[in-house]
């Protein structure tokens, strides 16, 4: 425990100068630090490989969409942020999606949506995953909901360069399937 | 002709009264910004760096959002004095500068000028008088807002600046008693032959020092501002350029009263430890407003740095600190230094 100190102040306190010197001293001392701020849109931190930002719909190699519409991560959001309609795959549409269904609509609200990562882990298809991006920025409340375009990874044979980027360092998990 | 008026004097003197006031200005802009800076690196921030590479461009952007806000007359307000007061306050900031010497004598086509706009003989009580007249700026703003907090910074503005004016002109006594003449010209000039006069006056710079801290209303003394219990004190229902006029003004004093500091204990235009007799005058002259400039800086630094650094005092410590230690400790440093100035004259005999 320690004892409060209640002596009377002597002389050098009571002047104050002192102190003040010695409260500047410190404070000067403050100017050659290193300024923990990061210049953010010019730089950003690095990420962990496991951060969990806006989600992307995941394609397979060929560039076939993975998701099948079985409802797994709807049922496993907690924010209930997720919403869609089944479809089923007709002939020549194979090399969009992998398997007989598909998802006609997808969507989430990133308004609702509190990025836990819980449809990830529901996911059976590696279909959806939690990207680096974050701090989406929009003028109206109705943009914040996410429909399969803005959801979908760029295609990986048409435009590799993007799907990397889309991919970030992320650990991918091996799937079941 | 009875009358024989000197034009190029005159056109002189006006080129020199616009640069002076434009320079203050100038400067004063700037140390909004080197505020912003200084606080930052002090508080190991960054401070504004978007407006322009490392952010020179803010001041700029500062002054013309304050220009485009809506401008705000409250209808309980006495209108005339309303505006009134930041003018009055912007006005007598700019004074100040009239007498200060910011450089030696320069020749140009043929004509020796001075870099001074008045060499008055009593420069420092015209100082002193347009100094104490700038908490009228305040005190008329505070009034005539009909704001109960505007009018509690107005009340200690006053009651401030007259209790510190007095433990300042008492140090300054000291200093005349040293110097012996009220020119700032003379004054530099003395400084220059001989020492500087903080030597002979170390007390008295402290007591101008904490004085002029309080004279500008900077930290620890911004009690009539004090934003967090007076919402700005005196500005409260100041918006728009007005508000500006007001922050500005009081970047002005600051600058104004870094450069009496250096003029009065830090010689001035004076380069130390250089002889400028030996070099060529003109030369010379534009170092000197240099080390003047530097000097002044320095000074506006050691504002800011105390400001960001100790909070303010309370209302009773500060009348304490101004009545019960500042006053009579300048009138002790006031007798002794008339003591020693008089045994000098009498080669140290008693």
């Amino acid at each position: 425990m320690k004892q409060v100190d209640r002596r009377e102040m002597n002389f050098l306190e009571r002047i104050y100068l002192v102190s003040i010197f010695k409260g500047m001293m410190i404070t000067f001392s403050h100017m050659f630090k290193k300024k923990p701020t990061i210049n953010y849109p010019e730089k950003t931190r690095p990420f962990s490989p496991v951060f969990r930002g806006l989600h992307i719909l995941n394609r397979d190699e060929q560039g076939r969409e993975n998701c099948t519409a079985c409802g797994l991560c709807a049922v496993a959001c907690p924010a209930e942020a997720i919403t869609m309609e089944a479809a089923e795959r007709k002939t020549g549409e194979e090399n969009l999606y992998r398997e007989e269904k598909y998802a006609a609509k997808y969507e989430i609200n990133m308004l609702r949506c509190i990025f836990c990562g819980l449809c990830e882990e529901a996911c059976p298809k590696d279909a959806i995953y939690l990207s680096e991006t974050f701090a989406p920025a929009d003028y109206q409340r109705k943009q914040f909901i996410y429909n399969k375009n803005e959801l979908l990874i760029p295609h990986p044979v048409n435009d590799p360069e993007a799907y990397k980027k889309a991919l970030g360092n992320r650990v991918k998990r091996p799937t079941a399937n | 002709m009875l009358l024989v008026i000197d034009w190029p004097l005159i056109i002189e003197k006006l080129v020199l009264i616009i640069i002076v006031v434009m320079a203050s200005l100038g400067i004063a802009m700037y140390t909004t910004f080197a505020e912003r800076k200084v606080a930052a690196v002090l508080q190991d921030r960054r401070g504004p760096n978007r407006a322009g590479p490392f952010g020179i461009l803010q001041p700029v952007a500062d002054g013309l959002k304050l220009f485009f806000k809506e401008e705000i007359i409250p209808n309980f307000s006495s209108k005339f004095l309303f505006i009134l007061g930041p003018s009055l306050a912007m006005l007598t900031a700019i004074m100040t500068g009239a007498v200060v010497p910011w450089g030696d004598k320069i020749t140009l086509f043929d004509r020796e000028i001075s870099l001074q706009i008045a060499d008055v003989n009593v420069g420092i009580l015209y100082v002193f008088a347009v100094v104490s007249m700038g908490v009228y700026g305040i005190m008329i703003g505070s009034w005539a807002s009909n704001n109960k907090y505007s009018l509690m910074g107005g009340l200690r503005a006053a009651s401030q600046i007259i209790s510190y004016e007095l433990p300042m002109g008492l140090s300054l006594i000291a200093l005349l008693f040293v110097t012996g003449n009220l020119s700032l010209k003379e004054m530099v000039l003395q400084q220059q032959a001989g020492l500087w006069n903080i030597v002979y006056q170390p007390l008295g710079f402290l007591i101008f020092l904490i004085c002029a801290f309080a004279e500008c209303n900077r930290t620890p003394f911004d009690l009539p501002e004090a934003e967090n219990e007076l919402i700005g004190g005196y500005h409260t229902e100041y918006s728009s350029m007005k508000l500006g006029f007001y922050l500005f003004s009081e970047y002005i004093n600051m600058f104004v009263s870094s450069v009496i500091m250096s003029t009065l204990f830090f010689g001035g235009y004076d380069i130390p430890f250089v002889n400028e007799a030996n070099y060529d005058p003109n030369w010379m002259a534009l170092f000197g407003v240099l080390a003047l400039m530097a000097k002044a800086v320095c000074f506006i630094f050691l504002f800011m740095w105390v400001r960001w650094t100790i909070p303010r005092f309370r209302y009773d410590q500060l009348m304490n600190l101004g009545w019960r230690v500042l006053i009579p400790l300048a009138l002790f440093n006031m007798l002794l230094t008339g003591a020693l100035v008089l045994l000098k004259e009498n080669n140290w005999h008693f």
